[in-house]
């Protein structure tokens, strides 16, 4: 049987007893099973190529494809590949890496012009049978695994904007402003929206809703929400559907946080909650619907907000969306109904206690989800084990509020660069223990070679302003 | 031999073709290239036969063509010229060179209709789901299932009418060692109603507070 799977399994359920090694069995039944339904779909749908997706420290999708008579080696060893070359994954005396494709995300890919091209996500292992710390999958999981030994699962309903334009080249250019599209009557856009929702729904990832954005060619489709580690998954799947559709037309989507000055940038908007089974530990009768612990977990994320904005916003362009005058928050604090809070508390439907969810609002679309999700579900988690209080929502406009007010209410700003949010990041236990130590370490790394290349840089913004006058 | 509706295609099969396969004892039906472009004519049929004839890379183009958005098994009918043609032809599931010999025939069709699970259908009007090769289609055309959806469609057409809670679902679908909870069930329903299409969608009612029904 599979070796590396077996392996893991002796780690994980070392201890013993009945019930580990009915589960063990359980699950490797449970992996033979599924193997087999990929094995004979390949079979029957003449599937010619396998692609095995996995995903770097800072959130780009990678693929090794494989051919169907390499499969089932696969689902039995792993696919052994060189983890220097990955982005967050080399370790100088360890390079070799094994991908073990997870069968339960097998999905055929419904946009290839030719047919028969399938994909499926990989869990990364070293080579002894180690699930390997560097892959965001696995920091996922271990998160979740915390949560759910506290007896919860955590859901995500994320929405994702992004932005349409005439071609990927440094100025860009929009489809429905400028004239691009002048003859057009309709909004040409809707239709390549229309195209990516059907190929979402088709790969078995249900679309909740899409519009139009605020901003000219600014394009939003939220998804439904599901187990944090499918969204994860889905929302891997979703940017390159989009970028894919784009490709098509001859456009350029993008999903780079803040690509246009005087507009909105684009958000990933985080739709949080905790399930106890079948029922909603954020909602509780009375008490306008939510409950201790929800208050508990929202205290939790404006608690850790500064430190893990990094995570969720980790490229030195996030930070010109975190700005004054637009959608984005930059104060955190807590409202229902106040657009420019860090975390609101949408208004439920009646009878639906089901849907009480927490919305984070500062992450951008451009973030790695795997990390995202698991640093906010820690920070939650937190508040709740800490059970800190909810502090007082805040209705009234906190722009308007001296500094001094705003400390009163215990309102802090959100860091206002990546190298503000980095020294934040590296104070905080909490995020060092929900990344791990080498995603943690070869993050800052990274992320502070980014931040010395930018200061590096001289703007356009210097050279318009200095040069005519200094 | 399993009763199996066997679609042939060109509709004038050559002359020692239309003999084997009478001494083969197999029942055929003549389709034209008008059916073939439907995917719903093909729908009833266990396999089709094409035979290259005069007109090999043609009709090989025709058969790569129903390949895309069909299930069915094809069997290809060959001289040896075309055989090298064949090595890397993913579309064809198996082929036959002539000379024919009626029993080898026999023998080949017999194995794809059983090989390709026959008896092991599910239905629902229009929905198959074949349990020997885990594929779903509608209409005829397939439907791409993962793995925990295909088992919660494969349970709700095993238990049709009956209304099933979360917990319920959860216990006889997913089994005891999963820990994602109630609301998987939920999402996975919303996938499939999504895969089957809208106007299928309502074959799974909600049953407030309760949980689901199929059928």
């Amino acid at each position: 049987m599979n070796s590396v799977l077996q392996i893991r399994l002796q780690r994980e359920y070392r201890s013993d007893s009945s019930f580990r090694s009915a589960t063990v069995t359980a699950v490797d039944a449970n992996y033979a099973k599924q193997s087999e339904f990929v094995l004979q779909t390949v079979a029957t749908r003449r599937i010619r190529f396998v692609r095995l997706w996995f995903t770097d420290v800072q959130g780009f999708l990678k693929s090794v494809a494989i051919s169907p008579a390499e499969l089932e080696t696969a689902f039995e060893e792993g696919m052994t590949f060189d983890g220097s070359s990955i982005d967050g994954y080399a370790r100088l005396h360890e390079a070799d890496m094994v991908a073990r494709p997870d069968p339960t995300t097998f999905q055929i890919l419904p946009w290839r012009e030719q047919h028969g091209v399938a994909r499926m996500f990989c869990d990364i292992y070293t080579p002894d049978g180690t699930p390997f710390d560097g892959d965001p999958r696995y920091v996922l999981r271990r998160n979740l695994r915390d949560a759910a030994d506290l007896g919860y699962t955590f859901y995500v309903g994320p929405e994702l904007e992004y932005f349409y334009f005439a071609d990927a080249g440094p100025e860009p250019k929009v489809l429905d402003k400028g004239g691009y599209f002048d003859l057009t009557p309709l909004d040409i856009a809707q239709e390549y929206r229309r195209e990516t929702i059907d190929h979402l729904e088709r790969l078995g990832i249900p679309v909740e809703q899409s519009h139009h954005e605020v901003a000219p060619s600014q394009h939003e489709i939220g998804l439904r929400y599901d187990d944090a580690l499918t969204v994860a998954d889905n929302v891997m799947t979703y940017r390159l559907v989009v970028k894919e559709v784009a490709l098509q037309h001859g456009i350029h989507a993008t999903f780079m946080p803040k690509p246009l000055e005087d507009h909105d940038g684009s958000g990933f908007h985080l739709h949080l909650s905790l399930f106890d089974g079948e029922n909603n530990a954020f909602y509780e009768e009375g008490s306008n619907g939510l409950s201790k612990l929800g208050g508990a977990f929202i205290a939790g994320l404006l608690h850790h907000a500064p430190a893990l904005t990094a995570v969720t916003n980790q490229w030195v362009n996030s930070y010109k969306r975190l700005v004054e005058g637009f959608e984005a928050p930059i104060y955190g604090f807590w409202a229902r109904n106040n657009q420019s809070a860090l975390v609101r508390v949408p208004t439920t439907k009646r009878g639906k206690p089901s849907s009480t969810r927490v919305e984070y609002r500062s992450p951008d679309a451009a973030a790695n989800p795997y990390l995202a999700f698991s640093v906010l579900l820690a920070a939650g988690l937190d508040g709740i084990r800490q059970n800190l209080d909810l502090p007082p929502e805040v209705g009234t406009n906190v722009f308007e509020m001296s500094s001094a007010e705003r400390a009163e209410l215990g309102i802090r700003r959100l860091p206002q660069t990546l190298s503000h949010a980095l020294d934040e990041l590296e104070q905080s236990i909490l995020v060092r223990n929900a990344l791990g130590e080498h995603v943690f370490d070869w993050f800052i790394r990274n992320k502070r070679v980014e931040w010395s290349r930018y200061q590096h840089h001289v703007s356009r913004f210097e050279l318009e302003t200095y040069l005519p006058i200094l | 031999m399993k009763t199996a509706v066997i679609a042939l295609y060109p509709p004038e099969p050559s002359a020692h073709l239309e003999e084997a396969i009478a001494l083969s004892g197999v029942s055929v039906d003549l389709v034209g290239e008008e059916e073939l472009e439907k995917v719903e004519a093909l729908s009833p049929m266990s396999l089709l036969i094409i035979e290259l004839g005069d007109q090999p890379l043609r009709r090989l183009r025709i058969l790569r063509r129903i390949a895309e958005d069909s299930m069915i098994p094809i069997l290809v009918v060959a001289v040896p010229d075309h055989i090298a043609a064949l090595e890397s032809e993913r579309a064809i599931t198996d082929f036959i060179v002539e000379p024919l010999s009626p029993s080898e025939l026999r023998t080949r069709i017999g194995r794809l209709v059983s090989e390709r699970g026959g008896g092991d259908v599910l239905a629902h009007r229009d929905l198959q789901l074949n349990t020997a090769t885990y594929q779903a289609s509608v209409a005829g055309s397939p439907v791409d299932l993962t793995y925990m959806e295909y088992e919660l469609l494969r349970f709700f057409l095993e238990n049709p009418g009956r209304v099933w809670s979360r917990e319920q679902l959860l216990a006889k679908v997913w089994g005891y060692e999963y820990f994602g909870g109630a609301r998987t069930v939920d999402v996975h329903v919303r996938r499939l109603r999504s895969k089957l299409g809208e106007e299928r969608s309502a074959w799974i009612t909600t049953i407030r507070s309760v949980g689901y029904r199929f059928g």
